[in-house]
């Protein structure tokens, strides 16, 4: 297992680096860079100016290895746009897209995976169509709408909740849900197709054969072995809602990663894009590496490779 | 001699969606304490089927009924879910046909020869593990303490069926129901397997059923056989009669089929029964095995014959309205 762990990480760093130097050019290569920082109206000289107070004059490996260098140390450099370090917006962004991912991953797991469970057992019985109805509508209703529904509901009508702001626990109550609800219907499925298949598997008639409780082969026998796909497939869901959740960010004005990504990216602020793109990839890259832990932990057979 | 298990008419149907599939046909059974019966048939007459129905693992839409089905004194059909769990596992167990799959790939093995006997007999854990150990050691596993701890992907097909052999025995049981165990393993193993159950069958007095498509391993282990065809029991005798006597015409061309040493000529031609079976959706008219019967006459086709002694003999019985016939002449 240390092995497997060891060499996993192996795999990840190098990703990291690849990452980041593809992040590094993808910047580098957009355009010149002196230009866009100076403005259409600068003249010849003033982008002279820029290109040595920013190293742009360097050689680009020189660069590159300057900016890493100041990346793990967690320096990303001035803002061009906000008058603040890059490392103090991401810092006070990061926690509010943290808490609302986690909080909606942890929403949707703790709804999907027993609603699978019990679709499954109940196959093709009201209950299972009720769960897929359920899978249907999170899927088919754009986020933004349910989460306004939500607070017409809950914070305009009955004033149960705020309707938007990140100050307390209960301003992230209505857009995990909302977000939570976005990601739930894909794990509820695969929940559900998993335990099908696993359900039918030989294995579970040699448990059933030995006489076990219907829960213990259930819960100790098939879940495990159905989940497996479930938690990779989680581990994409919170990446994605890191990066992606400025829809919600907006509709519930909370002040996230995916706001100031996107103020970033129209502002041309580039050391702050390049910071935001990196960090984000970096977690990608920890929750794949937590996720394949958490399988090669649930199936043996995934430690070997 | 004492009966374990004894079944009267057992039928079993599945829906599916060309009408009901009677995969089992009104079966007569029964299994002496610490005797070796071998369901014999060929691919799809219903043997795991009617294994499956005895275990009560049929999936819930399959319909099971019958007139009787006593197990030690207990009507099976009649026990509550609680006490059918307790039953199979405890006092009825199985081996499965499919070695590489029946065993779960996420515990290790000691994890799943345990946790039967933990739940049915409230042992401790060690006590539980010494007793895998010594079952594995019996069923032949090289270093059965290290194996506890390893998972099934780290075994060859041979070790795991060994490992379920092992695993059947846990609780001691009455009977043991062995659904074609060694159909996937190569030869030289399944003739390995073959000895070791019935080496185990006879050290422990364990009743076992022992289902299979082939009589040559018939021949080599049953002291008791039930031939199969189309969801019904066409003939049933000790092994020594079914081959020194066959009655029913399915028997005898199933016996011309086995290759014999020194009589069959290599190169010669194999026989085989020609024809089909029939489909097991809906009745069936007559006697199944009417379409592909050498010796059929025309009262065949419409008469069903039923399960008659051969000789006025319990321990011999056919479905066949020929061979009933001419035993009753003999016998007259
Ligand atoms: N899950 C199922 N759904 C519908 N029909 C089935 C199912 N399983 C088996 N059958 C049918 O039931 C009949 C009896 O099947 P069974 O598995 O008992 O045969 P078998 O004698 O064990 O054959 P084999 O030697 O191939 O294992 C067959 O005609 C088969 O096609
Ligand atoms: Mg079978």
């Amino acid at each position: 297992m240390l092995v497997f762990i060891f060499r996993r990480l192996l795999v990840a760093l190098s990703v990291a680096i690849t990452v980041s130097i593809v992040s590094f050019m993808l910047l580098h290569l957009s355009g010149d860079l002196a230009i866009s920082i100076a403005g259409p109206e600068s003249t010849a000289e003033q982008v002279e100016q820029i290109r040595i107070d920013f190293g742009l004059d360097k050689p680009m490996v020189y660069q590159y290895f300057d900016w890493l260098w100041s990346a793990v140390q967690l320096d990303f450099g001035r803002s061009y746009y906000f008058q603040d370090t890059v490392m103090s917006l991401i810092s006070d962004r990061l926690p509010v897209t943290l808490t609302l991912g986690g909080l909606a991953l942890g929403l949707a797991t703790v709804i999907a995976i027993p609603l699978g469970v019990i679709a499954a057992i109940k196959q093709d019985t009201w209950i299972d169509r009720l769960a897929l109805t359920i899978a249907v509508i999170g899927q088919a209703m754009p986020s933004f709408w349910f989460g306004l529904t939500l607070i017409v509901v809950f914070a305009v009508n009955l004033h149960w909740l705020p309707a938007g702001g990140n100050e307390t626990w209960q301003h992230f109550v209505l857009p995990a849900i909302a977000l939570g609800y976005y990601a739930m219907p894909a794990m509820m499925r695969l929940t559900r197709t998993g335990m099908l298949e696993v359900l039918n598997s030989d294995y579970i008639r040699t448990a059933r054969s030995k006489g076990l409780n219907e829960s213990s082969v259930i819960f100790k026998h098939a879940l495990r072995n159905a989940v497996i796909p479930v938690v990779a497939l989680a581990a994409v869901e919170l990446g994605f809602m890191l990066g992606g959740s400025v829809v919600i960010e907006s509709v519930f004005s909370l002040k996230g990663l995916g706001q100031l990504a996107w103020d970033a990216i129209t502002r041309n602020d580039y050391p702050v894009v390049q910071a935001v793109v990196l960090i984000i990839a970096v977690f990608y890259i920890l929750l794949t590496f937590l996720a394949d832990v958490i399988n090669a932990m649930l199936d043996p057979r995934l430690r070997v490779r | 001699m004492k009966r374990i298990l004894d079944v009267k008419n057992l039928q079993v149907s599945l829906p599916t969606p060309n009408g009901d599939l009677r995969a089992v046909r009104g079966i007569d059974l029964h299994v002496n304490k610490g005797e070796m019966l071998c369901i014999v048939g060929e691919s799809g007459c219903g043997k795991s089927m009617t294994s499956m129905a005895l275990m009560g693992l049929l999936p819930k839409r399959a319909e099971v009924t019958a007139d009787a089905m006593q197990f030690d004194g207990m009507d099976l059909l009649s026990l509550s879910k609680k006490e059918r769990n307790q039953v199979r596992g405890m006092r009825m167990s199985m081996i499965f046909q499919e070695p590489m799959t029946s065993l779960n790939p996420s515990y290790t093995l000691g994890n799943q020869l345990c946790e039967g006997i933990i739940k049915h007999k409230k042992v401790s854990k060690d006590e539980a593990k010494k007793r895998a150990v010594y079952l594995l050691e019996c069923a032949g596993v090289p270093y059965p303490e290290k194996r506890l701890d390893q998972y099934p992907h780290q075994l060859s097909g041979g070790l795991r069926q060994r490992v379920m052999i092992a695993m059947a025995l846990m609780c001691e049981p009455d009977l043991i129901i062995a659904d074609e165990p060694t159909t996937a393993l190569d030869v030289t193993i399944q003739a390995q397997i073959l000895r070791l159950i019935r080496e185990l069958q006879q050290e422990f007095g364990t009743a076992v059923i022992f289902i299979t498509h082939d009589l040559g391993v018939v021949a080599r282990i049953a002291d008791r056989v039930a031939v199969m065809y189309a969801g019904q029991v066409v003939e049933t005798a000790s092994a020594q009669d079914l081959f020194s006597d066959p009655q029913h015409p399915y028997t005898k061309g199933l016996l011309n089929c086995i290759p014999v040493p020194g009589k069959t000529l290599p190169g010669s031609h194999l026989e085989s029964i020609p024809g089909v079976v029939p489909s097991l959706i809906g009745e069936l008219k007559g006697c199944a095995f009417e379409n592909r019967c050498s010796v059929s006459i025309g009262e065949c086709c419409y008469r069903s014959p039923s399960l008659e002694n051969h000789l006025g003999s319990e321990d011999h019985q056919v479905r066949c309205s020929i061979a009933t016939a001419s035993s009753f002449r003999e016998a007259v």
